[in-house]
């Protein structure tokens, strides 16, 4: 993109010379900042929220699953921490750029000289950056009550930026490109709604559809990288599961890029 | 009347003789239809219809019109948030059909709404947005402290906006605005809801970029005051077409020598005063108020008639006044009550 810009700046001979563009890094450290105080004031009660609602679940799956069984237990406890990011990244990320759009909002953006993606990004990870204490305390407290280790908890270090990545760019796509607010809205919901039942129960008890569709949900990946931490960790899973996490957060990021530059100029 | 001086005396420059060097905006036949509804309850309005606008640089050019004119659409073209369906508009020489992003890097953008700033303070909400124009951090804090200062709002910078009262948050999306001094300054509405003192700062605000800077504005409003004080020149705006566009006094001009003489009664005045029944069946009666449009000379004499005869006891108020904006408007033909007059 700068460079097409700079290519325009010499358009015509007499042209004005075009201002800066703002740097991608500054312009997403602009948008953190300033979003990292918008969500301050409600960040604490949300965050309650997405762990209460974590630790309901685990409280309920004990009494059904089969606690004796080591993969259960894991996949309980792994899929209650990520959906405490899918809470905030993918309902309410989906949301926020529905309002955003539905009020005109995107407009401020788009007469700055800002890349998209330093907008959608800077959005993006103040969000996903305050799940990180909700997901360690739902791990902590669901570790203790399924007496699982807490020695490879740092993995959530990694496991949160990169699911939160995936589900937020889910999340931005869903909130940019639904045609009204009130859908936008459905969707962030519904989404989460999938990541809680395809995340939450174990996968060998699933019917082959089911697991189709927990194949295609990005959060899955980041409930497998974090549930290949528990007993004798394996790192070759860990790692490409977050690689999936990745791609897919990079993709969804990229596509949600698109569709903010889209939405402007209906 | 001073600020038409101001550029007239700025504007013989050598290089400012070529037309492109001294043109802003450049606008032919601009089209802009909106499509809503699906396909049997289609409805389709033409927001703008083949608009002609040129706007020099270092002026401040107004867009007048009621709601629904067609104005926001026009600047949204402008800054290249929205394509037109057909014509051109042309920015400082660059092609803003072809490259919209060019808006962005020249023009400083105020809509309607303020919504992606409404959760923030007002001090982060400048400091942001001039980061956003690329100013490095320590030149954004000290652009925020000068634009703040300058239009009075110290009192407020730790607020959130959404906490504000609708003028002062105007006010401060007007100072998110004007930090990070661009050459073009495209203001929609700018003093919406604003107080008489809010106002005088943002229109001194305006004009001393322009002294300063030779910064250009297009500044919409409905407001005929603001047109009549601020504007060089000004482009009247009714169904998406331009019907006149001059400078004040000019459009003013347009309407010829008549002036506008308002009569507020407070009981019904005496019908077989003469003064009274020649004012009776010319005037425009709105409640206990008549508005007539008449020359000067048989204006003053139906004054005098009035306020020395037997109706004086019967008259609340009187103004005598010279031809405004929304005269032109309405003599132009245009065919909404929208303008606001305070
Ligand atoms: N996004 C939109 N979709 C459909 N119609 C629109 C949209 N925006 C504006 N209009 C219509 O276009 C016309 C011009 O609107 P606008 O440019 O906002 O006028 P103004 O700013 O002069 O009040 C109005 O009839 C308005 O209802
Ligand atoms: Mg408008």
């Amino acid at each position: 993109m700068s460079q097409t810009l700079g290519r325009s700046s010499a358009a015509g001979s007499d042209a004005e010379p075009l201002a800066a563009a703002t740097p991608l890094w500054a312009g997403l450290a602009a948008v953190y900042r300033a979003q990292l105080s918008r969500v301050r004031v409600s960040r604490v009660p949300l965050l309650f929220v997405a762990v209460f609602q974590s630790v309901g679940i685990m409280i309920l799956m004990r009494g059904v699953v089969d606690t004796g069984s080591d993969s259960a237990r894991e996949a309980v406890v792994a899929g209650s921490s990520v959906l405490v990011v899918a809470f905030v990244a993918l309902n309410l990320l989906a949301q926020h750029f529905g309002a955003l759009r539905a009020a005109n909002a995107l407009d401020y953006y788009l007469t700055l000289p800002v890349r998209p993606a330093a907008v959608v990004l800077g959005i993006a990870a103040a969000y996903a950056s305050f799940t990180l204490p909700g997901a360690v305390v739902t791990a902590v407290i669901g570790a203790l009550m399924f007496q699982l280790p807490l020695a490879n908890l740092w993995a959530l270090l990694l496991v949160v930026p990169l699911s939160g990545a995936a589900l937020a760019g889910v999340g931005a796509v869903c909130g940019l490109l639904s045609p009204r607010q009130e859908l936008a809205t459905l969707l962030g919901q519904l989404g989460m709604s999938a990541a809680l039942l395809l995340g939450i129960i174990p996968a060998d008890r699933m019917p082959m559809v089911v697991e189709w569709g927990r194949d295609v949900l990005p959060s899955s990946y980041g409930v497998d990288a974090f549930i290949a931490t528990y007993g004798t960790p394996d790192w070759a899973a860990f790692g490409a599961d977050l690689a999936v996490c990745a791609a897919v957060g990079v993709a969804m990021l990229s596509l949600a890029t698109w569709a903010f530059r889209r939405t402007a100029r209906g | 009347m001073a600020i038409v001086g101001a550029t007239a005396a700025a504007a013989p420059d050598a290089a400012a003789s070529r037309v492109s060097a001294r043109t802003c905006y450049r606008v032919a036949g601009l089209t802009k239809t909106y499509r809503t509804g699906r396909r049997r309850a289609r409805v389709e309005v033409r927001a703008n219809d083949a608009i002609d606008l040129d706007v020099r640089r270092g002026e401040i050019f107004g867009l007048l019109g009621p709601n629904g004119a067609g104005k926001s659409t026009l600047v949204r073209q402008l800054t290249g948030l929205l394509r037109p369906d057909a014509g051109t508009v042309e920015l400082l020489g660059h092609d803003l059909v072809k490259r919209p992003d060019a808006a962005a890097r020249l023009v400083a953008y105020l809509g309607q709404d303020s919504g992606a700033l409404d959760e923030l303070t007002v001090g982060l909400a400048v400091e942001t947005t001039a980061r956003l124009r690329a100013l490095d951090p320590a030149a954004a804090r000290a652009a925020r402290d000068a634009v703040i200062e300058e239009l009075g709002l110290g009192e407020l910078a730790e607020r959130p906006l959404k906490k504000l009262s609708g003028g002062q948050r105007r006010l401060a999306c007007v100072a998110a605005a004007l930090v990070g001094d661009r050459p073009v300054l495209v203001l929609d509405e700018p003093t919406t809801g604003m107080d008489p003192v809010a106002r005088r700062a943002v229109w001194s605000a305006i004009d001393r970029r322009r002294a300063e800077h030779g910064t250009t504005v297009v500044l919409v409003t409905h407001n005929v005051i603001e047109a009549e004080t601020v504007l060089d020149r000004v482009a009247v705006l009714d169904e998406g077409r331009v019907i006149a566009c001059d400078t004040p006094g000019g459009l003013k001009a347009l309407v010829g020598d008549e002036v506008r003489l308002d009569l507020v009664w407070r009981t019904d005045p005496p019908q077989d005063d003469p003064a009274v029944a020649r004012l009776a069946c010319e005037a425009v009666r709105t409640g206990r108020r008549w508005t007539t449009r008449m020359d000067p000379g048989t204006a003053r004499e139906l004054l005098a008639a009035v306020t020395s005869g037997p109706a004086f006891d019967t008259l609340d108020d009187f103004t005598l006044s010279t031809p405004s904006l929304e005269d032109v408007y309405l003599a132009l033909g245009g065919r909404h009550e929208g303008l606001v007059k305070g």
